[in-house]
């Protein structure tokens, strides 16, 4: 179980400052949330922690490792996964291949093993197949594991990204905006499910703008409005910090 | 019944191609309309290396099949970042590229004279003669070519491939090197459209710069569109037909004048006809809803 540890981390896009000097800390097996108005840079550092845009300044370490500058499926190999604030499942594919995809299949992957199909690749396969059938019972899914993905509803969509990065073994999942566009009773689901995975012993980093969500479960939580950290701390305090007031309701 | 065995080796020649066009075009959603270029660098790396060097059927087949593949890295790598209309476009310049070094590299080529004199195939100390045996030798190679490229779509390998044809960067978040799987697919995709070149080679006994033109590449790519993408039975249907279909005109008695054009419009309207009809193709996967019954909207898991 690796720390996340980001020092001083800056993006500009030319003249905008989409994140200004932000650090923070994630410590294993918990619930971070990252909080913040529209535009505030959240998903930014989502896409700077997981490689998909380089950081202009600062440093992102992960336990000894530094991210910066790695690609985003190495930093996926890290054990560490996200998932979108706009579905990406794979549409055409059925949500067991979603799924098994999420899976570490080095040995099917390589053309040779696929070509050869020794005892070997089949029983990564199988493996494969299992752990994924596992995680779409985790999910509620299964019944749906032949399914094409984009015939599922938006909501179990999300249930499938979650799935998938489980299935990569990840150790720290970033997860944006899971709620959004939630009904009510699937964002039980959702919260129970991350309730379950935190217990498992993974720590979660997540956006989020349901208040009632972050406050129920966060154990920590970052305030972003204009690439600026304005407040940190345990639900309790920032709820009650003026700066969060003023960010999200304006001046009094 | 000549014809027929025309008619089965050309088919074969070109499910040869559409096949592995498929894996790039219709598995990986790589748009490559440059298909053909393979082709006539696979051909025309066997005609050179048998008629100048003598080279055994094997050694030359796979030395044909190898540099077709490298050419395939060749315009893998550079266009790793092209996605849709402007990997089709970078493809296309590829292919006019090809076409004209063909054509303009006499020392190579001997240019539009075109090398003639390719000998008959001699494997395994069989001498290829006849029309029926090429046939066959032809038929070897499709089942190789079915065999390999099932095996690799069914595998994980296959899957990457699909995941990235579905959404790239999603397939990068789960920590799928996904430039690779790309290069490697046009590799492969080379690889096999080297061989059919070869064959081709072979069974005309004479190239030129004119069997390799920009219409070949467009005539795979419509093969693998009207059979059905990421479909290897389409592939093999699609192939067939639009070998077979134009060919069958000779017994109406036209001109061939007009034949020649008809074929262009045949081509055409079935792309047209297809489109419309069937956009996933004559045997490609439908998306439609598998299970029986309505899907309820959201799912319920228990909290536990």
């Amino acid at each position: 179980m690796d720390v996340l540890e980001v020092k001083s981390l800056g993006k500009s896009f030319g003249g905008l400052k989409a994140v200004n000097d932000f650090s923070f800390r994630v410590e294993p097996q918990t619930v971070t949330a990252i909080i913040g108005p529209n535009g505030a840079g959240k998903t930014t550092v989502f896409n700077l922690l997981t490689g998909f845009l380089r950081p202009t300044s600062g440093h992102i370490w992960y336990g000894k490792t530094l991210l910066n500058g790695l690609s985003p499926f190495r930093i996926a190999q890290l054990k560490i996964a996200r998932t979108f604030q706009i579905i990406r499942t794979f549409p055409g594919l059925t949500v067991l291949d979603n799924v098994v995809l999420g899976c570490l299949n080095s040995k099917g992957e390589n053309i040779f093993g696929a070509l050869l199909r020794t005892k070997g690749v089949r029983r990564e396969e199988e493996a494969s197949r299992e752990k994924a059938v596992r995680l779409l019972e985790l999910v509620g899914l299964s019944k749906y594991k032949d399914q094409y993905a984009i015939n599922l509803g938006y909501g179990q969509q999300k249930l499938v990204e979650v799935a998938r990065a489980l299935a990569t073994d990840a150790e720290l999942l970033l997860l944006d905006e899971p709620m959004a566009g939630l009904s009510a009773d699937m964002s039980i689901v959702m919260v129970n499910l991350i309730r379950n995975v935190q217990k498992s012993g993974k720590t979660i980093l997540f956006i989020e703008h349901n208040m009632q969500v972050v406050m129920d479960i966060s154990d920590w939580i970052f305030v972003l409005s204009y690439g600026q950290e304005i407040a940190r701390g345990t639900s309790a305090e920032v709820q009650n910090n003026d700066r969060v007031i003023e960010a999200y309701l304006g001046r009094r | 019944m000549d014809v027929i065995f025309h008619l089965l080796i050309m088919s074969g020649i070109y499910i040869i191609l559409a096949l592995s066009l498929n894996l790039v075009l219709g598995y990986a959603g790589l748009f490559s309309v440059g298909h053909g270029a393979f082709y006539g660098i696979g051909a025309y790396t066997g005609a050179i290396l048998v008629t100048r060097f003598s080279f055994p059927f094997w050694g030359e087949l796979l030395a044909a099949a190898c540099i077709a593949g490298f050419f395939g890295f060749v315009i893998g790598f550079p266009t790793l970042r092209l996605r849709g209309d402007y990997l089709a476009l970078a493809t296309f310049g590829f292919a006019v590229i090809i076409y004209s070094t063909f054509v303009n590299w006499i020392e190579l080529t001997r240019g539009p004279l075109g090398i003639r004199g390719i000998p008959e195939v001699q494997f395994l100390s069989i001498q290829f003669k006849s029309l029926w045996s090429y046939t066959i030798l032809v038929g070897f190679f499709v089942l190789i070519t079915i065999f390999s490229l099932r095996r690799i779509t069914h595998s994980a390998f296959g899957k990457v491939l699909e995941a990235i044809r579905e959404d790239d960067l999603a397939a990068m978040a789960i920590g799928k090197n996904i430039a690779k799987f790309k290069v490697l697919a046009f590799i492969i995709g080379a690889f096999f459209a080297g061989i059919a070149g070869v064959l081709y080679a072979h069974y005309v006994t004479f190239i030129d710069p004119s069997s390799f033109v920009l219409q070949e590449s467009f005539l795979i790519f419509s093969m693998v569109i009207f059979g059905g993408m990421g479909s290897i039975r389409g592939s093999i249907v699609g192939a067939a037909i639009l070998v077979i279909l134009p060919e069958a005109l000779r017994f109406l008695g036209l001109p061939s004048e007009i034949a020649a054009n008809l074929r262009q419009l045949i081509y055409g309207a079935l792309i047209v006809f297809i489109i419309n009809w069937r956009p996933e193709g004559l045997l490609g996967k439908s998306k439609d809803i598998k299970i029986e019954g309505p899907i309820s909207l959201e799912s319920k898991v228990n909290a536990n």
